[in-house]
């Protein structure tokens, strides 16, 4: 079931009903993953499970196309994704070393490249 | 992650920085109109350096007769640092609680960033290689009247121009402040012909202090973009006792990809 507006649709902004439309989507997608991967995992039929597989993985390519176009959108995902994605070792200290500093102590926007956050808005 | 900005290094407190961001915020969001209107590609960080036209520069008269060869096309993006000078005592006193800190500098500055900007856009910026969409709009203008009463007439003109050549809706008017100012205050009782306007675009009508007469655009996406870069941001350049040097900057580059997709109002 598609993910239900919070507000009247029509008090939104075109920009933000896109943006409904894509984050529902993208929630559809991981989903879908989410059945493919149980239903591989216990199906015996290694023919079947070889499809749910190929499956899922078209749903998780859904997904981060989703993903992608919401991060061009959302100035706040770019800047998170640039932070925890392709990175290595433990991911909870990744948020430390973004800020400089223990949570709480870190500066209002540091020196990083996301600025103040205008991006793309409506007026 | 690229540290261009050096905010570490500025001698501001946690809550002057939060003053000088969210003042530079209000004001930019405030002047800016083009980026409301156009596709956003980014933010990309500080590191791209230019957008890919997807396209080979092949020299007149032929390349080497044994290695043919092109050059790829790119547009690059434009830097802007504009420089801000603010008080170090004012800055201060954010954090005493002053609910009222001059930050005119910064508000000017500001100002002077988003204008280059949507000038940048609408008008084009020769040594950055951006054609505006002025500039680039493929139709004859079309003449706004002396008479803002009469501008329903001509942007009805345009929005025919604009669907004569396949370009769907919803549109959007940008007219200079003058523009502006006469046709929201136009109308003698009736029904008021910006409300006639608006109700012609589907989009909204703005304002902007860098056009003179106006623009008719489609905003249904896919005609234009503008690339970002770094965003908008504040950064530190110097300070001494009494005075700290900041920096509004950003990186960017505009293009047209469909020309069919404006009229230009000309005043």
């Amino acid at each position: 079931m598609a993910l239900a507006y919070h507000e009247p649709p029509a008090e939104l902004s075109a920009e933000a009903r896109d943006i409904h439309r894509a984050l529902s989507s993208t929630i559809e997608e991981l989903e879908a993953v989410a059945w493919y991967h149980q239903r591989a995992e216990v199906c015996a039929d290694e023919g079947l499970r070889a499809i749910l597989l190929h499956n899922r993985d078209e749903e998780i390519e859904h997904a981060a196309m989703g993903l992608e176009w919401l991060r061009r959108r959302i100035p706040k995902f770019d800047e998170e994704l640039r932070t925890y994605l392709f990175t290595s070792g433990p991911i909870h200290a990744l948020e430390e070393e973004a800020t400089g500093g223990s949570q709480g102590e870190s500066e209002p926007n540091p020196a990083g490249s996301a600025g103040m956050g205008i991006g793309k808005f409506t007026k | 992650m690229a540290d261009l900005l050096k905010r570490s290094l500025a001698p501001l407190t946690e809550e002057a920085w939060q003053e000088v961001d969210s003042t530079a915020a209000t004001i930019l969001k405030a002047q800016l109109t083009a980026r409301t209107l156009v596709d956003f590609s980014g933010p990309h960080g500080w590191q791209y350096a230019a957008v890919n036209l997807g396209r080979l520069d092949i020299p007149k008269g032929g390349s080497d007769e044994n290695v043919p060869w092109g050059v790829r096309s790119v547009l690059p993006l434009v830097e802007v640092r504009v420089p801000v000078v603010l008080p170090q005592l004012e800055l201060d006193n954010a954090s005493r609680g002053c609910a009222d800190i001059d930050l005119s500098p910064l508000e000017e500055a500001a100002k002077r960033a988003a204008h280059f900007e949507d000038a940048a856009v609408y008008a084009g910026f020769g040594p950055g290689g951006i054609q505006g969409i002025v500039q680039e709009a493929a139709h004859k203008p079309v003449k706004l009247p002396d008479n803002p009463e009469l501008y329903p007439k001509a942007v009805a003109q345009g929005l025919k121009e604009l669907r004569l050549a396949g370009v769907p809706g919803p549109y959007s008017l940008v007219l200079g402040i003058d523009e502006y100012a006469g046709l929201v205050q136009a109308g003698k009782g009736g029904f008021p012909p910006a409300r006639i306007v608006r109700d012609m675009l589907g989009g909204d009508i703005l304002a902007t202090q860098v056009l003179q007469g106006g623009v008719l655009l489609s905003i249904a996406g896919g005609d234009f973009e503008l690339t970002v870069g770094q965003d908008l941001a504040i950064g530190y350049a110097s300070h001494d006792r009494n005075q700290v040097e900041l920096f509004l900057t950003e990186s960017f580059t505009f293009r047209v990809l469909r020309p069919e997709a404006a009229v230009e109002l000309s005043a």
